[in-house]
């Protein structure tokens, strides 16, 4: 009997344990949901990009539709380039869209805003491989604050 | 000077000695023909007493420690007006840090010391020597069960641990202070990562086992059979484990996420 209850109990103990992490896995953590599945890429380049990162979210109208996957400098002017992985299930962007630099509340971490540009007959979409060319930069504090200053200085 | 150098050369010695038996012993135990008929009841058993009979201090201390770091997380973010940033505060807090490490020294304390005194007084009272002496491998049928327990039991507990906590997190920011349970759950998710986080601090959890047991293991065994000699192995256990595991983690965090 003694040998049947530590049985029961350990049973127990292993299934708390499994419990436990399917707890976390599932309602605290989570892989890249919204770009699991299929992604196009779109690329833009920017002149500044802040601090955006890697796997910030690429969001349109505040719903997350993608996520940055790469950033680099490219050209010969050393440009900032982002990569970014779209979910397939909005592919229906057209050329004319634009991309800028937002920031999520005062000392939020920064995302790509993608606002949906309009589409007529002379207009594609946007497809696999191409880019953005319409972006705004991020807005640099400090420089905002240079040029307040300076145009205190002026009156 | 002669008699200084000698002291540093014998302690060396001794010190190097001292690994290379820990390493024997562990080789021992846990390399040869398995023989799961016999030696599974006796996991199993060991299972019960290393993990199960750590359950209750486990969860009440994840639960207090989640709950007091939701308390002092919202006091500090609220200044921020960025108590939404609760959630996953708790949450990498408990799953990178204080899950296994506050579990490792819990363990540490609470069956470490349980597994060098038994073996200690099993070499005391010469209960070793008498299985010897029936052609009984004490490392095969004592040290290897409780190994293998313990190397298994830590990681649930620590994963035990960490969800308790969460879960206390939760009822105080959400439940009493207010944060919306909402954002307290999906900022979290949005934060927390499968692999740099949870997979990085089941790692964490999985090596301070190994190496709990280990020292327990091998204090136990090497105890000099009197009765100060095992207690102070035991204690000597729980310093020892202790020190190595608030180290290594210095080690394993700076490889895991310092980069």
């Amino acid at each position: 009997m003694e040998s049947r209850k530590t049985q029961i109990w350990v049973g127990i103990f292993v299934v708390l344990g499994v419990l436990a992490l399917s707890f976390i896995a599932l309602r605290a953590a989570s892989g890249n949901t919204a770009t699991s599945g299929e992604t196009y890429t779109l690329y833009a380049k920017f002149d500044n990009i802040g601090s955006l990162k890697e796997r910030s979210p690429v969001k349109v109208g505040g719903v997350v539709v993608g996520r940055v996957s790469n950033i680099s400098l490219s050209g010969e002017y050393y440009e900032p380039k982002v990569e970014m992985k779209i979910s397939a299930e909005y592919d229906q962007f057209s050329e004319t869209s634009s991309l800028s630099v937002l920031t999520s509340g005062l000392l939020g971490e920064q995302y790509l805003g993608l606002q949906p540009g309009f589409i007529d007959d002379t207009v594609g979409m946007l497809e696999d491989g191409d880019s953005i060319s319409d972006t705004k930069s991020a807005l640099v504090l400090e420089q905002l604050i240079g040029q307040f200053l300076f145009s205190q200085g002026n009156d | 000077m002669i008699e200084w150098l000698r002291k540093v050369g014998a302690d060396v010695i001794d010190n190097l000695a001292g690994i290379g038996y820990a390493l024997a012993m562990l080789t021992g135990a846990i390399i040869g023909r398995p023989t799961p008929k016999k030696s599974f009841p006796l996991f199993v058993h060991q299972l019960y007493v290393l993990g199960v009979l750590s359950l209750l201090i486990i969860i009440v201390s994840g639960l207090f420690i989640g709950m007091v770091l939701g308390l002092q997380g919202y006091t500090i973010l609220v200044d921020y007006g960025a108590e939404q940033s609760l959630g996953p505060m708790v949450a990498l807090s408990l799953l990178r840090e204080l899950g296994p490490v506050v579990t490792g020294l819990l363990f540490a304390g609470r069956a470490g010391s349980a597994l060098t005194a038994e073996i200690g007084l099993m070499r005391a009272t010469e209960q070793l020597s008498s299985l010897e002496m029936m052609a009984v491998d004490p490392l095969r049928r004592v040290v290897a069960p409780r190994f293998w327990a313990g190397f298994f039991s830590m990681p649930l507990l620590a994963l035990i641990f960490s969800a308790v906590g969460i879960y206390g997190g939760y009822l105080v920011g959400s439940g009493w202070l207010g944060v919306d349970e909402g954002a307290f759950w999906s900022v979290m998710q949005s934060s927390v990562d499968w692999y740099d986080d949870l997979l990085n601090g089941i790692i964490k959890s999985i090596v301070f086992a190994f190496v709990v047991t280990w020292i327990a293991l091998y204090k136990g065994y090497t105890a000099t059979p009197t009765s100060a000699g095992i207690s102070s192995a035991t204690t000597s256990t729980v310093v020892t484990a202790s020190l190595t595991i608030l180290g290594l983690d210095f080690i394993l965090t700076a490889l895991m996420f310092g980069g």
